[in-house]
């Protein structure tokens, strides 16, 4: 656990949208996705979760419905809407745009400048 | 439909809100499972799979918080949340809830009041169609042109109004409709009253100009619609009816709109006639050009693009063109217009209300710093919750939000409380006939401005004491708070709730020191001389014109009626004086009077203008006016005797330089009769009690008589049997005469309104701000003896006396109460030259009030502080210490 790394702020959207992306999510759900995709290298608070998701449904990103889950529990289920899924396209291009400039600006070496 | 849908809409979207509430429980319940079910599976009982599910959650609460900010705008239902956590609070401290909301309640409830008189009186516009360019002419000022003729001249000449009309009043006149006559009372218009007005008839006509043809031409009257409700039942027939006035015939044309009350806010007449006809209902003749009584008001739109200034100007050079023209009978004075409807009373009353606005604002402000007093101390209080909730993860700003709340829930019950409080206190103020026979009321709006200034004023408030505590929670520090408890920090240095203290005390003492000015000067007018003596006396007032009497019938009749009433057991004097005796319904009469040595009897060559009163033989006597030289009228004193006069002392120093030179001496009237001086009387008041000294003279009614006397009779008899008594005599004599019976006394109730009103206005003032000084100063020192009762413990068991303990506990309190007090009367005499002008002789250099603000002040504090001093003398230090 030690070695988790904080979410920087506004990421944890970013996070929930690539998530239910590959298919439709319950909370916890997503929980468990980001941390398989992230290879549990991220700390995420559980129930920091949920005003992202609220947040998210309430910008027409994401759509829930109620369901049933694998535990035979009841369950809110989120999918992308199609704005959702343009939204995540265009967050992970300037995502990488930044994480690229950053890490090339990190990576200069002294002599180099 | 609008509003249905809207509210159909915020319905709906409540019921959204409480459906979204309990689904997000759900699904956050429903997430700790799935999680419990993931550590049950790796081995976990389920209760403690539970438990760890939970605390891996981390502060539900919190996040049940983001989701809601996260879901926008939701203010209804974080205030419905405040509120409802706001009235438990409340309902927790009773005696706190219910102090803040008395408070609050009578402040609001005084500016209510206030409110409502300004409106009724100054901000609301008299009830006719553009009555922003109306403009009138005050009555009493002796602006110049109060005879018909001078209004006529005037009317004609101006080239300042579009047209001018003018009314009189005809009070006291019986109206028979041929069942019954009853006094009532009227205006006499000219017949472009209503046309000047822009006023339309509800049913019938009204008169007009062109109904006018001289004196005595137009027997018409106009009912108010009051009067046609009451008297007539809304009877549509009574268009062409004949009605007499005093006996004259006269037919009703019509019924005026209701709402419109003539021009007067104080009188609302019964009728309207025209003023041509005024001259048979015994009122001023029209044709003399010299009298001030023929016209009460002169009144007109200005013409677009006229200022009052203009207006004024042109007026006067009418004005001086009218005493060029007439230099006998006219002099002008510099002219006054104002808005209609208060006449000369406008300054004055304007002066008052600005006054009491003034006085009840430092209430409210009062009452602000007390409750923002005792809210600061219940935040300091209740630091320790604060201080927790921030811990929790509270924000700052929903506590101030939910601290606020509490501050707007007492204000508006308090506003609320206040409101109802001075609604009946206004429905029984414009119902109040606060002279008996006299149709005054006072004008008083009750409307939806008055409630919302009521609301606007609580919420106002509610702010007010709301924010003072905020900085005490902004600054709040709750790891230190939690860790020393609430007793931790005892501040020697000025905090706001000292200078609060300060202030409200200053407030408080400025308004015990107006109301005690008010009610000395009140005291000071009713002891004062008043020249005749208005113990058992009874005033008769008969106006012989209304039975038809004229010419020399009307001597003759008086003369009958003063041996009737002498023949009366009891009575010792009986004595008549023409129009009214001295300080009734402030109504006088001035005449100009010259030297004897002076020819040309224009106004400006008078030497004088003392108050004139026609008496008869024995007035004196009946109404105890002590003569301090010569001799009083006798029965030989008539048309056919030299003309002679009694006069008062005044008069006699002024003319002749002293009583004794008076003696003998002549001096010329108006019209150029020498007068002879035969007696001196004492000095008295005439028209007001706040009136200089001025002189006035008598002269014997028999040889200028008038139909509208007053019978002044001295009996030791008891009033109600006495009355009875003359009016039993007057029947015998002519039955047809109504006659008006009152004591001298409960007359000059109407001369002593205005101060008795002011007296009970700022009494009350008063009151309110020692009530309020005293919950202030309690709430402190109670506050600072709870805040150190574990010091005041220790240095009872340290072995501190009495003495020492009570000055550790309150001296805080006592000094700001000392130091407050001193401002206030500072400045509580300097605003008591505002009261001088209404009420009689305030002064503030007046040693008891000084003395008696002092006291009042020190037993307030006294009062105030006598329940905590009895708690921190009462301290057992064992109890105490063992506690903590």
């Amino acid at each position: 656990m030690t070695d988790q790394a904080q979410l920087l702020p506004g990421t944890l959207d970013l996070l929930i949208l690539r998530a239910v992306s590959l298919g439709p999510l319950h909370g916890y759900g997503v929980l468990l996705r980001i941390g398989q995709i992230s290879g549990n290298a991220l700390l995420i608070e559980q129930g920091a979760l949920y005003p992202g998701l609220f947040r998210l449904v309430r910008q027409g990103l994401l759509k829930a419905n109620w369901g049933t889950s694998e535990n035979n529990r009841r369950a809110k289920f989120y999918e992308l809407t199609a704005t959702g899924r343009k939204r995540l396209r265009e967050e992970t291009v300037s995502w990488n745009l930044l994480a690229n400039a950053i890490a090339s600006a990190l990576a200069q070496q002294p002599e180099e400048v | 439909m609008k509003l249905f849908d809207s509210l159909r809409l915020r319905t709906s979207m409540l019921f959204h809100r409480s459906r979204v509430r309990s689904e997000m429980e759900e699904e956050l319940r429903s997430h700790i499972e799935h999680r419990a079910d993931d550590l049950e599976r790796s081995g976990l009982v389920r209760a403690e799979a539970e438990r760890r599910a939970r605390i891996e959650f981390g502060g539900r609460e919190k996040y049940k918080e983001e989701i809601h900010q996260a879901l926008g705008s939701h203010i209804i239902e974080t205030s419905v949340l405040d509120i409802r956590f706001s009235l438990r609070m409340l309902r927790k401290s009773p005696g706190f809830t219910l102090t803040a909301v008395l408070t609050l309640a009578l402040a609001i409830g005084a500016n209510a009041v206030v409110f409502g008189l300004m409106d009724g009186l100054i901000l609301r516009p008299l009830n006719v169609p553009q009555s922003e360019s109306l403009y009138g002419t005050h009555y009493g000022d002796n602006t110049g042109w109060q005879s018909y003729p001078n209004y006529l001249d005037l009317r004609d000449r101006n080239r300042s109004f579009e047209d001018l009309a003018a009314f009189n009043m005809v009070l006291g006149v019986g109206l028979d409709t041929g069942k019954d006559a009853i006094v009532a009372n009227g205006f006499a218009t000219t017949g472009n009253y209503f046309d000047v007005l822009r006023v339309q008839p509800l049913l019938g006509r009204f008169f007009h100009r062109s109904d006018e043809h001289g004196p005595n031409s137009a027997p018409y009257i106009v009912l108010t619609y009051a009067y046609w409700h009451s008297r007539f039942q809304d009877d549509r027939s009574v268009v062409g009816r004949q009605v007499r006035l005093d006996k004259h015939p006269f037919t009703i044309l019509g019924v005026a709109p209701p709402g419109f009350q003539g021009t007067l806010l104080f009188l609302a007449p019964d009728f309207f006639m025209p003023i041509v006809n005024q001259e048979q209902l015994g009122t001023e003749t029209l044709s003399t050009r010299w009298t001030e009584h023929g016209v009460f008001e002169s009144l007109g739109h200005l013409k677009p693009g006229v200022t009052p200034a203009m207006a004024m100007a042109d007026v006067d050079t009418v004005g001086s063109y009218l005493e060029r023209t007439y230099p006998k009978d006219f002099r002008h004075k510099t002219t006054a217009l104002s808005r209609e409807g208060l006449t000369s009373f406008g300054p004055a009353v304007r002066a008052f209300v600005a006054g009491l606005t003034l006085l009840a604002g430092l209430i409210l402000l009062a009452a602000c710093a007390n409750l923002g007093s005792l809210f600061s101390a219940r935040a300091a209080d209740r630091s320790r919750e604060v201080a927790l909730r921030l811990a929790l993860g509270s924000s700052r700003k929903r506590i101030l939000r939910q601290l606020l709340t509490e501050a707007v829930l007492i204000s508006l019950a308090g506003g609320a409380a206040g409101l109802l409080g001075s609604v009946a206190l206004l429905r029984r103020l414009s119902t109040w006939q606060f002279i008996p026979n006299v149709p005054l009321h006072i004008p008083v709006a009750l409307d939806g401005k008055l409630y919302m200034v009521a609301l606007l004023l609580a919420l106002i408030s509610g702010f007010l004491f709301g924010i003072v505590p905020v900085r005490q929670v902004l600054r709040a520090n709750p790891y230190e708070i939690v860790k020393a408890g609430s007793s931790a920090r005892m501040g020697r240095r000025l905090t706001v709730r000292d200078v609060l203290l300060v202030v409200q005390i200053a407030i408080c003492a400025v308004l015990v020191t107006s109301s005690m000015v008010a009610v000395r000067g009140l005291v000071r007018s009713l002891h004062s001389n008043f020249g005749f003596e208005p113990g058992n006396t009874m005033v008769t007032g008969v106006n012989l014109a209304t039975g038809g009497y004229s010419g020399d019938k009307v001597p003759a009749m008086q003369k009958q009626m003063l041996d009737a009433m002498k023949s009366i057991h009891g009575v010792e004097s009986v004595g008549l004086v023409n129009g009214y005796p001295p300080l009734v319904y402030t109504a006088s009469t001035r005449a100009s009077v010259f030297k004897d040595e002076t020819s040309d009897l224009r106004p400006v060559n008078a030497a004088m203008m003392p108050f004139r009163y026609d008496v008869s033989p024995g007035y004196f006597e009946a109404a105890g006016t002590s003569l301090l030289a010569g001799r009083s009228f006798s029965l030989q004193d008539d048309k056919n005797a030299p003309a002679v006069a009694v006069i008062n002392q005044n008069f006699a120093d002024k003319i002749f330089g002293s009583v004794t030179n008076a003696m003998g001496a002549s001096y010329k009237l108006q019209d150029g009769t020498r007068v002879q001086v035969v007696g001196v009387v004492e000095d008295g008041k005439y028209m007001s009690l706040t009136e200089d000294q001025e002189p006035a003279m008598f002269l014997p009614s028999m040889q200028s008589p008038m139909s509208s006397a007053y019978f002044v009779v001295r009996s030791k008899r008891d009033p109600q049997q006495l009355a009875a008594a003359i009016r039993s005599k007057v029947r015998e004599l002519d039955a047809s005469l109504p006659v008006d019976t009152q004591t001298w006394n409960s007359l000059l109730e109407v001369v002593l309104f205005p101060s008795r009103v002011a007296t009970m206005a700022l009494g009350v003032m008063g009151a309110m701000g020692a009530m309020l000084s005293i919950t202030g100063i309690f709430g402190m020192a109670a506050y600072s003896v709870s805040k150190r009762l574990r010091e005041l413990g220790i240095r009872i068991a340290l072995g501190a006396k009495r003495k020492e303990v009570l000055q550790a506990a309150l001296g805080r309190p006592f000094k700001l109460l000392v130091f407050g007090s001193a401002a206030g009367l500072l400045f509580g005499l300097l605003a008591t030259r505002v009261l001088a002008f209404i009420v009689y002789q305030a002064t503030p250099r007046d040693p008891l009030v000084l003395a008696g603000v002092v006291v009042a002040m020190a037993l307030l504090g006294l009062l105030a502080t006598w329940i905590p001093a009895q708690r921190a003398l009462s301290v057992n230090p064992m109890i105490l210490l063992r506690e903590e």
